[in-house]
């Protein structure tokens, strides 16, 4: 017996070792995230320490006196991803609808790959097609539909571009929490006499209100982070937005824009910008999360 | 619910079902639109030396982009060489040791909130913590910064598709003396594989088109791609940016616009290829 | 598996290998030169094999990876002062001169047709002309047909050699500009909208109607963008081109210029362009390895003589003889490594 265990290794011992192996490569995923947050912080405190809290409120932005101030950025990057969202949500809540309630399979198969074909497509893709193709289109179309002689760059454009990269991701979204709804449930509306539309509005969106929620800002916060599509189309000026037409600048666009050349405490200003994105990006990120994860506890439930 | 006339109801519905084909057809149209427009600006640029010849200055006859080819697949296979194997092995501890537990639930916590991060961030990260430090510029940083992106989507994928392994194959293993950790490798993982697989190519394709995280590690260069540890490195992504909007010669747009169409179609190939697998495995 | 793990690591090994005939040079900085750097670490690789690497990132970038040591040269169209020079311990000598040009993009309006003066050009960046048929863009262009468009500026958005040159040259034609906005290498524009490098100002400028914008004489030519003819200090309206360019450095004073540093802006003669500058290389006084440094100035001595030509094509002006004999005596003095000269006349 005792010469038949020898040849046998260890396994006790590897399970453990392998359990180990297997639960640190786990948790290096919280380790990043917590190693982002704080090499961000590390090096954006000389900005913080001299420009304090005004930074956050401040528009001047002197290259030649070192003075800097966020509030072009923040405000840009919340602007156009408001725009984003005033049409990619109502769009694909509409889409999601029909998709699930009104269209046959033959129709909602191929649009549904539409739409996914559409998330993949690269974000440089849609900086380019913006820069070279959607910016003329816009000069032409704000020219005919209100007379102003636009120059293609500015708010606008980014928002739309950017709504069309968040749609179909809420869409996807939608779709998946209105097919989660009972059956049962509408189809107690529709023998009740409800029409289509009144069902979504009724019984889809509030069973679904969770999810929904979630959606949006799932959208939203992929849409706060976007760099390259907006890069190419906003501008690039530090200015606060005027108008939906005025030209300015987001956070990530300002950080790629600036950080190749950056020096001293320009450096330092451009971690803060990042510091601010990271913070606004996880607080969405974990509302969504957290909002998600109770919708699906909720339909788990039911 | 309100009492409104019948109608105003139909009506009413009628005219959100136009609204919704509508926006449906907006949708597609604009998605026809792009990929038109990347087809037909791009195609200009194909040739054969556009695929063997590396990109050269403006000015020069010829030039192509067979090193930011070469350099996005290196870039790429570094990447997944970083991030898969954490990634499964991170996929499998969900999976397998720990399903339900508060260690668990916020490690996928945080996988899922690193997912929505965005990617300029992660070239940040890797620009301080790298570049910075040992002050240069190298596709190893490029690969890192891509690493960091894929490691959360490659970890949620491998836990989700090692879950879907029925039990019975975990438990009649263990019951013939199998240790846990060559019951995994080869009986788990194994009956995975295509949904593993399929997870690392859906991450790839998630990273294929990133530009901001390459901007500040691995940079771009006219030349071949072989002093990958220490040089920045040729890409295509990094290489579009710099035709597209540090050029404004035509013939430059032109190769822009190939290289876009190339890695358009190297992406939405994968997704396709990715997608099948997966309703495949759905309807099965 | 064991044929797949040593191709791995031969792929590995192949990779980490710096190029094995010469060290691969580094360089980073200005767009103004960068359609002829370009080409010139090109041409050189196919004449001695030596690879020579040059980012296009922005003078302000060029300095601040010079300065950290993270490249071997630096390029920059703005000079370093001597003080600063010391105190970074860098040497800087001129590689080549070339003219900025204003361009703009109006309706009917043709290469070198448009006239505008340098005081006028300033109101102009400043936002206090706002259309294009205002009345003193009128007098200067009489019998021109001039639309009543908006003006649009093109400015520059990241840290430019290209922008201190054209800041300095506004300063010193408009009390006005100097006073509000002075000159550097990013300044707080009144209007305007951004580009990134010259390219970025010449798409910009490409794509919107009624837009005005500044940058260096190859990017105008090579993409086709109309031109403006300017009113020099000696009161003729001049065309950018190679003589006008010339005529501005003709009678620079070189000896005298500590670190070389030459504003050629606004100089007199009658052919003289009012724009034009001189766009630097900048290198480190103690270089760390001797082989490293001979190649490095080996090659700078290549494009001084071999690459004159090529920069002719391009509209850029080639340093002249004297000149290039002066910075290459200071080489001899100033660039040592481990306590050994490294170039030898």
């Amino acid at each position: 017996m005792a010469t038949v265990k020898k040849q046998f290794l260890n396994h006790n011992k590897l399970d453990k070792v392998f359990r180990v192996i297997c639960v640190s490569a786990a948790l290096l995923i919280c380790l990043i995230l917590a190693g982002v947050l704080v090499q961000l912080l590390y090096y954006a405190l000389p900005a913080v320490k001299r420009f304090g809290f005004n930074f956050l409120v401040s528009s001047n932005w002197d290259p030649v006196n070192h003075i800097y101030g966020a509030l072009p950025a923040i405000t840009g990057t919340l602007l156009t991803t408001a725009i984003a969202l005033l049409i990619a949500v109502p769009v694909s809540f509409i889409v999601a609808m029909y998709l699930v309630e009104s269209a046959s399979p033959y129709v909602s198969a191929p649009i549904g790959f539409a739409l996914d074909l559409l998330a993949a497509v690269p974000s440089i893709i849609y900086g380019m097609w913006g820069l070279f193709v959607f910016i003329p289109f816009m000069q032409k179309l704000v020219r005919i539909m209100t007379g102003i002689t636009f120059n293609g760059y500015g708010f606008l454009t980014s928002g739309i571009i950017l709504a069309l990269m968040i749609l179909p991701f809420i869409c996807a979204i939608m779709r998946d929490v209105f097919k989660m709804v009972p059956p049962v449930l509408k189809e107690a509306a529709f023998g009740a006499g409800a029409t289509s539309w009144e069902v979504t509005c009724d019984i889809n969106m509030k069973y679904g209100a969770g999810g929904l929620l979630g959606a949006i800002f799932l959208g939203l916060g992929r849409a706060v982070g976007e760099t390259m599509a907006v890069l190419f189309v906003v501008g690039n000026i530090q200015a606060v937005p005027r108008s939906l037409l005025s030209s300015g600048t987001t956070i990530a666009a300002t950080l790629a824009n600036n950080f190749s050349e950056a020096e001293g405490i320009l450096k330092s200003v451009l971690f803060e910008l990042g510091l601010i994105l990271l913070l606004i990006s996880l607080a969405i990120q974990i509302v969504a999360q957290l909002w998600l994860n109770r919708v699906r506890k909720q339909m788990g439930e039911k | 619910m309100k009492r409104r006339g019948i109608l105003f109801r139909k009506t009413l519905n009628t005219a959100v079902k136009f609204c919704s084909i509508f926006c449906v057809a907006a949708a597609v149209a604009t998605l026809v639109w792009i990929l038109y427009t990347v087809f037909r600006s791009g195609l200009q640029a194909l040739s054969w030396s556009f695929f063997v010849e590396p990109t050269k200055p403006y000015g020069i006859e010829g030039g192509g982009i067979a090193n930011a080819l070469l350099g996005t697949l290196f870039i790429t296979v570094g990447a997944v060489i970083l991030s898969v194997p954490p990634g499964l092995l991170g996929g499998i501890y969900l999976s397998e040791f720990d399903r339900d537990s508060k260690l668990s639930r916020t490690i996928r916590f945080s996988a899922n909130v690193m997912m929505g991060i965005p990617s300029i961030l992660c070239g940040l990260f890797v620009y301080a913590l790298l570049v910075y430090n040992t002050k240069h510029f190298s596709g190893l940083a490029g690969s890192l910064a891509l690493a960091v992106i894929m490691f959360p989507v490659v970890l949620r994928t491998s836990e989700d598709m090692l879950r879907m392994v029925p039990n019975s194959l975990r438990e009649s293993a263990l019951a013939l003396g199998t240790p846990r950790w060559i019951a995994v490798f080869t009986i788990v993982c194994r009956a995975a594989r295509n949904g593993l697989l399929t997870g690392v190519l859906l991450a790839i394709a998630r990273v294929g088109g990133e530009t901001a995280p390459l901007l500040f590690t691995a940079l771009w260069s006219d030349d071949w791609p072989f002093s990958f540890f220490s040089e920045p490195t040729a890409n295509l992504t990094v290489t579009i940016n710099e035709y597209a909007t540090n050029s404004p010669f035509e013939v430059m747009h032109t190769r822009a616009w190939g290289a876009a169409l190339i890695i358009c179609i190297a992406i939405l190939a994968l997704n396709i290829f990715c997608r099948s697998i997966l309703n495949y495995k759905r309807g099965n | 598996m064991k044929r797949m793990l040593i191709a791995g690591l031969a792929a590995t090994a192949a990779m980490s290998s710096p190029s094995t005939s010469a060290a691969t040079l580094n360089g980073a900085g200005a767009s103004f030169p960068a359609p002829v750097y370009r080409i010139w670490t090109y041409n050189y690789k196919q004449a001695s094999g030596a690879k020579v690497n040059y980012q296009s990132v922005g003078s302000g970038a060029g300095i601040n990876q010079i300065k950290s040591k993270t490249v071997d040269f630096g390029a920059s169209d703005k000079p370093l002062k001597k003080v600063e020079l010391d105190q970074a311990g860098l040497i800087q000598f001129p590689m080549l001169m070339g003219g900025v040009v204003i361009v703009v993009n109006v309706p009917g309006i043709a290469n070198n047709q448009l006239k505008l003066d340098g005081k006028t050009l300033a109101d102009i960046f400043g936002g206090k002309i706002k259309k294009w048929n205002d009345p003193t863009i009128m007098k200067l262009n009489p019998g021109i047909k001039l639309p009543a468009m908006p003006v649009t500026v093109v400015h520059r958005s990241d840290g430019s050699g290209t922008t201190w040159i054209f800041t300095t040259y506004l300063s010193q034609v408009s009390s006005v500009w100097e006073k509000q906005v002075g000159s550097g290498k990013a300044v707080k524009w009144p209007v305007g909208i951004g580009g990134q490098k010259n390219p970025g100002i010449a798409n910009n400028v490409k794509k919107i109607p009624g837009s005005i914008g500044y940058i260096e004489y190859t990017y105008a030519v090579e993409s086709k963008i109309p031109t403006v003819q300017l009113k020099n200090k000696a009161g003729k309206f001049v065309k950018p081109n190679l003589n006008s360019f010339q005529a501005a450095g003709a009678n620079a004073d070189w000896k005298n210029a500590p670190g070389y540093y030459m504003v050629l802006t606004d100089k007199p003669g009658a052919a003289t362009w009012p724009i034009t500058g001189v766009t630097y290389i900048l290198i480190h006084k103690e270089q760390r390895d001797i082989a490293k440094a001979k190649t490095l100035l080996k090659y700078f001595d290549w494009c001084y003589k071999e690459g004159a030509a090529v920069a002719a094509r391009l509209q850029y002006v080639p340093i002249p003889k004297p000149v290039v004999e002066m910075v290459e005596k200071n080489w001899t003095r100033e660039i040592s490594a481990n306590g050994k000269k490294v170039w030898q006349p």
